[in-house]
């Protein structure tokens, strides 16, 4: 057994941290404050490939291993959640099509994705169903006079998507609809007619991440929009979309914890009280510890998951609940310590750490609430007996 | 690899999550209630790795993996087509 990053994975880590200290911290306030991230940003996140960090060489995307993979994630979260959000549903629509899409799909979509020439979205959330993803009531119904004019199959989507992160920006949307009965999955271009996007503010967490509602009201698609027709059991293509999303949510919680970390130590290592710096006083020096403690637990638990999707070893998607659900706590009490650690400037606008704590808070809800982690987790336990 | 070993392999793996019940070889796992999504998409995962072949898209399709017999099936079908 070797735990350690190869060569390679260490220079892709010290190239992904140079590249959000230099283009994402400086404005990941600003984002926050804004509440969108500017499109140059998104352009200099494309050049670099990023947005075809899953995608094959053979599409035109750079094909990372899995390790490497949340190693980029983790880097964005440190920097910027919103920005790591972006990653995260782009490379969920990415990886729907490599898994389940056809090849006429994969060769129209995926070379554009790679490139980020399209961002894509993750479409399932409705006002009625958050974690009990089964209950949406979105509906395609299957036509067969899709333009109107006698020609062609396909289907009438409607329904309302809520929540949809980057919907105000993104270009192709992979929606989650009924199709007799059961969970389709369809990838709807954005100036599909009768589909309309309403950009939501005034989030707390990830705020930049650009949330809007969608409504399909009666949108004809056309049949090859269809990437996966109910199949297997129902849930299980979506449950393998998810457990990316969830992959990415662990990562970008690392990388949240890690940035709580260095603004503690950097701050405790200053800041004198009682005579003495900050790190010297023991109930401070424990906080540190449990940051850093946990923080590296975080981080291995991530490699296992990553190591195992690497593989393609079925132990993957638990293991990636447990890097979820441990990383995304763990990120919520360490931005809660580093605020205490920093005391009244923690809190004030000066420093990110508010914003840490706000979109730490988001990572415990997405792809998954702690909750469904524990339910779901509890349901494997046997496995560890 | 034979049959009978597939199907040791494929018996195994159910068995780690469907404890204390024998699964038949022409047992419905679906309909017997043994999976949830979650447990489709490691089962998935398992053939490929286990038996070291993609399943196409075509191909994840419940009735492939209703039963042992029916995951046997897939897989001595996907091996050749490989092969070929």
């Amino acid at each position: 057994m070797k735990i350690e990053l190869t060569p390679q994975q260490c220079e892709r880590r010290a190239a992904f941290r140079a590249f959000v200290d230099k283009h994402i911290v400086p404005v990941a306030q600003q984002v926050d404050r804004d509440e969108c991230v500017p499109r140059s940003l998104i352009c200099e996140v494309a050049r670099q490939g990023y947005l075809g960090a899953n995608v094959p060489a053979k599409f035109g995307g750079t094909g990372m291993d899995m390790i490497t993979f949340g190693i980029l994630h983790e880097e964005f979260g440190r920097g910027c959640s919103s920005m790591r959000s972006l990653l995260t549903v782009h490379s969920m629509v990415a990886f729907a099509l490599m898994r389940f899409g056809s090849v006429a799909l994969q060769q129209r979509w995926l070379p554009k994705l790679a490139r980020g020439e399209v961002i894509g979205a993750f479409a399932l959330t409705e006002p009625e169903a958050g974690s009990d993803a089964a209950s949406i009531t979105s509906t395609a119904c299957p036509i067969t006079d899709v333009d109107g004019y006698g020609n062609g199959d396909g289907f009438v989507l409607t329904g309302c998507k809520r929540w949809i992160t980057f919907g105000q920006l993104a270009d192709v949307f992979l929606t989650f609809a009924k199709l007799n009965g059961t969970t389709a999955m369809f990838l709807v271009p954005r100036d599909t007619p009768r589909l309309t996007v309403i950009p939501i503010n005034g989030m707390s967490g990830t705020r930049g991440s650009m949330l809007a509602e969608l409504r399909f009201d009666g949108c004809r698609l056309p049949a090859d929009c269809l990437v996966q027709k109910p199949s297997l059991v129902s849930g299980a293509s979506l449950s393998t979309v998810l457990d990316l999303g969830r992959y990415s949510v662990a990562c970008g919680s690392v990388g949240i914890a890690q940035a709580c970390l260095e603004a503690s130590v950097q701050h405790a290592y200053q800041r004198k009280q009682f005579g003495v710096l900050l790190n010297e006083h023991q109930l401070i020096g424990r906080m540190l510890t449990d940051m850093m403690t946990n923080i590296r637990a975080a981080r291995l638990l991530c490699y296992q998951a990553g190591y195992l999707k690497t593989i393609g070893d079925p132990r993957a998607p638990v293991e990636t609940l447990v890097a979820k659900y441990f990383a995304s706590t763990a990120a919520v009490k360490i931005a809660n310590d580093a605020i205490q650690i920093h005391g009244a400037i923690g809190l004030s606008e000066s420093l990110p750490l508010h914003r840490y704590l706000r979109d730490s808070k988001v990572a415990e809800i997405i792809e998954g609430s702690t909750q469904i982690q524990q339910l779901l987790i509890a349901q494997h336990a046997m496995l560890d007996v | 690899m034979d049959t009978n070993e597939m199907k040791t392999r494929i018996r195994t793996f159910l068995g780690r999550t469907i404890r204390n019940q024998q699964v038949a070889d022409d047992q419905d796992i679906f309909a017997a209630g043994f999976v949830n999504s979650l447990f489709a998409m490691q089962l998935v995962l398992f053939v490929e790795r286990e038996f070291a072949f993609a399943v196409s898209n075509d191909d994840l399709v419940i009735d492939n993996f209703r039963t042992i017999n029916a995951i046997t099936h897939l897989v001595q079908r996907s091996i050749l087509l490989a092969i070929a």
